[in-house]
């Protein structure tokens, strides 16, 4: 009769701080495994295009540090997903770089270390464009082709179970992985320890944004999944928060588009039939959730293009007759742009808060507020040019021609009579899947011995 | 006549994946849950015509009981993160929802 506990102590490892004290509660309680998913495409793509991490590397390394400490001191081990939020190699070695110095900043004894790869040749990609198998599109998207595939910087493909069993089955006391679905960290431990895969992976899923599975509301806090015999159970650790049918039920639909499956690369966890059941206060059990085996493996590929270098400028808007004419005035600013650069290969973004700025094209409110504040992008090949792009398209909203204005001195407000740095322009070019004949292909694995 | 704020626990939204959002209106009172479903005011017409789009920019419209929950997703017309997208996680697109009329 398969047995494990696994605690999960952050949803999105680095994104913000854990929460120490329910995880010390959690690492109590004897966990067989102690994960985390450090991962989400929802950060937008430059940190995957720029292979960066949006956040600083001190909460990264503070989060690893409690966890690996925990880990080593009650002797299970630590599995993360998704290394540095895009997973893509260079953020695996950092962090693998992060565990040798934890290691060796408190003198741990030697443990075997094992990481994955995810990020994936073009060249690959490109010789399944036009195959027999094509790379599918995602959400509505049409196949990958080779105009888009060319103006992709970088892919990772995002990894199930495979990777981390391999890894496990060979003795690892840590695994960093590189690019992976949420619920294949958890799920990996869970089949490694014999649960069957549906228990296995919904215990994936329900622990893969750790207390956000809880109530009352409330991230970073550690939760403990566990499966004994059949069916998954859920226990908050924070003593304030609870897993209820209602909390746990619910969270099956967070972030996903329909609540009754989830697709991994191997198969789909179907939550149609799932029962729940409160057996005490602070825990609720699953059962009735199915896996469904995939005929043929297809693994999720994420893709970032660059667009170009960015700036961004601020202006602001009092004026009644401005705000009544603000489309004039921005039809100004962009003319005058379109006056300067012709047709270099150059883009402007006008987001006007105050009016539609949150939701553009969906916003059903259309008064405008008694003041607006424009947020100008200005997008070019080089940085002198997307400056000089933004600064136009910023600054002569100042002298937007309006026949009835009365303040001829200025037509805007600046905060900063400037135009601000900001990252390059990136854009998702990649949400396909690719077929594979082993589940393993994109996925190299490797072992280090730490702190012999 | 009230407001769905004053119906609902939870109404929010966030991204699924790249290229949609998804939107989740959860009820804690499965009665208030069952009355607002039965009222037809979140429906895929509704929800469609309060936001200005065309019913074949909703991906999924579901009711799920085990949650008390009426959950629909939309796609974006250009992925999260665009450069011009002005909410990249998606998370501040429910408000509209918050002054739904429903009849119960």
């Amino acid at each position: 009769m398969p047995s494990i506990k696994i605690i999960c102590p952050n949803g999105h490892l680095g994104f913000a701080p854990l929460k120490l004290d329910s995880f010390l509660r959690g690492v109590e309680a004897g966990p067989d495994f102690i994960a985390a998913d450090s991962g989400s495409d929802d950060i937008g793509p430059v940190p995957l295009g720029t292979d960066t991490s949006t956040s600083p590397e001190a909460w990264q390394r503070q989060d690893l540090e409690a966890m690996l400490l925990a880990s080593r001191r009650i002797g299970v081990p630590m599995i993360i997903g998704s290394a540095g939020d895009t997973g893509t190699n260079g953020r695996v070695d950092r962090y693998v770089e992060m565990i040798r110095e934890i290691a060796s900043k408190h003198g741990l004894a030697p443990f075997k270390l094992g990481y994955f790869y995810s990020e994936v040749d073009k060249e690959q990609v490109r010789k399944a464009i036009g195959s027999a198998e094509p790379v599918l599109g995602l959400d509505g998207r049409d196949a990958l082709d080779e105009a888009e595939l060319d103006a992709t910087e970088r892919i990772v493909a995002m990894a199930g179970v495979h990777p981390f069993m391999k890894l496990l089955d060979e003795g690892c006391d840590v695994i960093i992985g590189g690019r992976s679905s949420d619920c294949a960290i958890f799920a990996a431990a869970a089949l490694h320890r014999g649960a069957s895969e549906a228990d296995a992976y919904y215990l994936g899923k329900v622990l893969e944004c750790a207390s956000f599975c809880a109530e009352p509301y409330g991230a970073k806090e550690t939760v403990l999944g566990a499966v004994k015999g059949s069916g998954v159970t859920v226990t908050a650790m924070h003593p304030e928060q609870r897993c209820t049918i209602a909390s746990v039920a619910g969270h099956a639909m967070y972030e996903r588009s329909n609540p009754f499956d989830e697709f991994v690369a191997g198969g789909r966890l179907d939550m149609r039939d799932c029962h729940y059941e409160q057996i005490d206060p602070r825990t609720t059990r699953v059962t009735g959730q199915r896996f469904t085996p995939a005929e043929r493996v297809r693994v999720k590929l994420e893709g970032a293009g660059k667009i170009g270098e960015r700036f961004v400028g601020i202006a602001s808007v009092r004026d009644p007759y401005t705000i009544a004419n603000i489309d004039k005035v921005i039809d100004w600013a962009k003319d005058q742009t379109a006056e300067r650069f012709g047709n270099a290969p150059y883009e402007l973004f006008y987001n006007v808060f105050g009016k539609n700025g949150v939701m553009g094209d969906l916003e059903p409110v259309k008064v405008p507020a008694h003041e607006l504040c424009i947020v100008v992008q200005g997008i070019a090949p080089t940085m002198e040019m997307a400056e000089e792009v933004c600064m136009t398209g910023t600054r002569q909203l100042f002298y937007a021609r309006l026949p009835e204005v009365k303040g001829t001195a200025g037509g805007v407000a600046f905060v900063l009579d400037e135009v601000l740095k900001a990252s390059p322009a990136y854009r998702w070019t990649v949400n396909h899947t690719l077929a594979v004949d082993d589940p393993l292909e994109l996925f190299p694995t490797h072992i280090a011995t730490i702190g012999a | 006549m009230k407001k769905l704020s004053d119906l609902a626990k939870t109404i929010r939204s966030k991204n699924a994946g790249v290229d949609k959002i998804t939107f989740d209106v959860i009820f804690t009172d499965r009665n208030v849950y069952d009355r607002v479903r039965r009222s037809k005011a979140l429906t895929r017409e509704s929800v469609a015509t309060l936001y200005g789009i065309d019913e074949s920019r909703i991906a999924e419209f579901v009711e799920y009981d085990p949650a008390c929950a009426i959950k629909f997703t939309i796609y974006r017309l250009r992925p999260s993160g665009s450069p011009g997208d002005p909410d990249i996680f998606g998370a501040q697109q429910y408000a509209p929802l918050l002054d739904i009329a429903v009849d119960i």
